[in-house]
């Protein structure tokens, strides 16, 4: 009961905060200890009560907050900042291409943008632990992984082309109340390029955290793990600044301690 | 008229002056001991092939900086009719694009991954001396491109595949090729070159199951193969799309096997390898009727095509080729020569898929399909499947039969008779003396792996061809056949 007026206070305080709304507003995730889907010798996380975004940002969204801020525009944004496919599917200023596509979670976005996108409104960009801490989530229970099912539907989604030009919440919500973490697009991360894979997964030949034949074979104990090393494999081969089709991203936000 | 043909004499002459000088030059090139230190020069662009074909041989070339450009791509395609599943391929096919290097070039790896594709990738080649084989260099997102460059420095040929994580999963899905590094001065000539690959295929649906098919981890960590196929597909070598060769030309065949999980036992019916450059190296052995291909590697074969006919390409692991794909033709053209085979030319006998076991289920549930025929059309196309794979081998191709020993379905009185025996002949089997069109016939039908939406599209099939009485049958009927029994 008292969680639940709790709740209820702090959506209505981000929305108070904002300013400017994210129509489906947020939900509140219950904190708690868990080992992330990677190998078998991972350690315990910690993720603290946190809120997200119930959906990807879409578009339309994208597109208000190009108005705001006509610095992140295709045009004027700094190349440190985007490669060259960023915002491919917009027009120069803050007009989509494919006006349909309105509904469709933005992607062709750099970490910069998604992560200066998020702080404009009070928030941030959720963690790695975090984002999958949600993920683990099917419709019924918070941690799905060893479902054969829960695994099945994330690669087979892997293996599916275009899902980005889907809209969003035509699924159906997870546990928490959170919509279309796996089926349409990645989503970044504040941390993306950290931890395990430390950026070095590219590189280093030493180490048995990268991700590449023998790692991945030793590590991989279950199933679920492959659905997991993908993702992995995926954070690992970006750059803040790359913009991609199938990468797009929704906010988090700390609970705040005093209202 | 003059002129022109002073300065063709004079071209002939240049030529000439030219090709000695060539070959003064040759004489005194220096035999590099170590393949590290051939030097290169001039820059060239690599000429990639889809399979079944390779690039034009080195021949006596020299050593250059050899640029690659390779594009993945994530795609949709059909592995046996009926059947779509995405691949994700080295340059559009599966297996990817030969490569064709000699020994020493120095080659500039593009690596290119296409915009719309949904995962990072990276390409781990065998013929790279370098940690990952190129793999940790060429990590590359969707929209990205990644160069590396290599020395060859041993001939051979090799495997390359993708090495991204989960690695079973990438290259379950095609994601393997073949790069050739010829030795100074080029494999001897020969008449005909092919590239084949086999590979091992996991759906969640089993064998014809038709409609999209998503990979299947658990049937790929289980080793439990649906289809194992040569370039990617049940028919990528059959019918039309067989490889050829005319009567007394040498045959040179590229096959490597990307996997996953089978080694394959390579074998040519009614061929004998006079040469296999065993697992692609330099060892050559000679005389090989069956070659192990392992996982991961390569081999080259070579045979002379002494008579013409169509020889059937097969991993020897035998219920592979004719239950679940690995199967592929050569048709080769010309003069009969008796002295070698006298025999009739046989083809046709061979199933390249299907489940065409006669076997007894073990249990009374069998799936149905989960695209059932939407009309009579489709189930004639569905029947016509199906009694290919199940069916034909006694009925024959024209349910004609076989004489005394399976009845024609063919104007059969026996069959336009009576619907429900019929459908019970094939849900239950069928045993004992029958008269067919006056025969007496006395064997045994199985009882058949089929489902009730199989057995009506079959039977439909069966009273539609062949002057029967054009009933349809429907699932109902079957059903109802069922529930008497």
């Amino acid at each position: 009961m008292f969680a639940k007026a709790f709740s209820l206070t702090s959506v209505f305080l981000v929305f108070h905060a904002l300013g400017f709304t994210q129509a489906e507003g947020m939900v509140n995730i219950k904190g708690s200890r868990y080992i992330p889907l990677y190998g078998r010798d991972s350690t315990v996380v910690e993720v603290k009560d946190f809120q997200i975004d119930k959906y990807p940002v879409t578009n339309i969204q994208f597109s208000e907050f190009l108005r705001q801020y006509p610095k992140w525009q295709k045009a004027n944004v700094l190349k440190l900042y985007a490669d060259d496919s960023y915002l491919r599917q917009f027009k120069n200023g803050t007009e989509l291409i494919n006006p349909q596509s309105g509904n469709s979670p933005v992607t062709h976005v750099s970490w910069f943008a998604a992560k200066a996108y998020c702080e404009c409104q009070g928030k941030r960009l959720p963690t790695v632990d975090e984002w999958e801490y949600v993920a683990m989530a099917d419709e019924v229970s918070p941690d799905a992984r060893r479902k054969p099912s829960y695994n099945q539907e994330i690669l087979a989604w892997y293996e599916t082309p275009r899902t980005d030009e889907k809209s969003i919440g035509k699924s159906p919500k997870n546990y928490w109340g959170v919509y279309d973490l796996h089926g349409l697009v990645w989503e970044w991360t504040l941390d993306f390029n950290s931890v395990m894979i430390s950026g070095e997964s590219r590189k280093d030949v030493d180490k048995d955290s990268d991700l590449f034949c023998g790692s991945a074979a030793i590590g991989a104990t279950d199933l679920m793990n492959y659905a997991a090393f993908m993702r992995y494999a995926f954070r690992g081969s970006v750059k803040a600044r790359y913009s991609i089709k199938n990468l797009g991203f929704r906010c988090a936000k700390d609970i705040d301690v005093n209202p | 008229m003059k002129t022109l043909k002073t300065s063709t004499l004079k071209t002939i002459a240049l030529f000439a002056i030219s090709t000695m000088l060539v070959s003064c030059f040759k004489s005194k090139e220096t035999k590099y001991e170590d393949s590290s230190q051939i030097p290169v020069n001039l820059e060239m662009t690599a000429e990639l092939t889809a399979p079944p074909h390779v690039p034009t041989p080195v021949g006596k070339r020299k050593a250059k900086k050899l640029i690659v450009k390779m594009e993945i791509k994530e795609q949709e395609g059909e592995i046996t009719e009926g059947v779509r599943y995405v691949y994700w391929t080295f340059g559009g096919s599966v297996p990817g694009s030969f490569i064709r290097t000699r020994v020493g070039d120095e080659v500039e790896f593009h690596l290119q991954n296409h915009p719309d594709n949904k995962l990072p990738h990276n390409i781990d080649l065998h013929a790279v001396t370098g940690p990952g084989g190129g793999a940790e260099s060429s990590f590359v997102a969707p929209g990205h491109e990644k160069v590396f460059s290599f020395k060859t420095l041993n001939p051979g040929l090799y495997v390359y595949h993708c090495a991204t994580a989960p690695v079973g999963m990438h290259i379950a899905n095609g994601m393997y090729g073949l790069i050739l590094v010829e030795p100074e001065g080029g494999l001897p000539p020969v008449d005909k070159e092919y590239y084949i690959m086999q590979g091992d295929f996991y759906t969640k649906g089993k064998n014809g199951e038709r409609g999209f098919q998503p990979f299947d981890m658990q049937k790929a960590v289980d080793e439990k193969a649906d289809y194992v196929v040569f370039n990617g597909s049940v028919s990528a070598l059959t019918g039309d799309n067989a490889i050829s060769a005319n009567v007394g030309e040498t045959v040179r065949l590229f096959v490597g096997n990307g996997g996953p999980n089978l080694v394959s036992s390579f074998h040519v019916i009614g061929e004998i390898f006079d040469k296999v450059y065993v697992e692609g190296g330099d060892l050559v052995n000679e005389n090989v009727q069956t070659t192990l291909i392992p996982a991961g590697g390569a081999a080259i074969v070579e045979f002379k095509v002494d008579v013409p006919g169509t020889f059937i390409l097969v991993d020897h692991s035998i219920f592979r080729a004719f239950n679940k794909g690995a199967l592929g033709m050569l048709r080769v053209q010309g003069e009969e020569n008796e002295k070698i085979y006298s025999g009739e030319q046989y083809e046709g006998i061979y199933l390249p898929e299907g489940p065409g076991i006669q076997e007894m289920p073990t249990t009374g549930e069998i799936v149905e399909s989960k695209v059932p025929a939407k009309n009579i059309d489709e189930q004639l196309e569905f029947g016509k499947r199906i009694y290919m794979q199940t069916c034909f081998a006694c009925h024959q191709a024209e349910g004609q039969g076989i004489p005394n020993a399976f009845p024609p379905l063919a104007k059969s009185d026996y069959l336009n008779a009576d619907v429900d025996r019929a459908i019970s002949a094939v849900i239950n089997g069928l045993t004992g003396e029958i008269t067919v069109n006056g025969k007496k016939y006395n064997s045994v039908m199985t009882r058949q792996m089929l489902s009730s939406e199989e057995v009506a599209d079959v039977l439909t099939y069966v009273y539609n061809s062949w002057g029967n009485n054009k009933t349809v049958v429907t699932k109902e009927m079957v059903d109802k056949v069922k529930g008497k029994k």
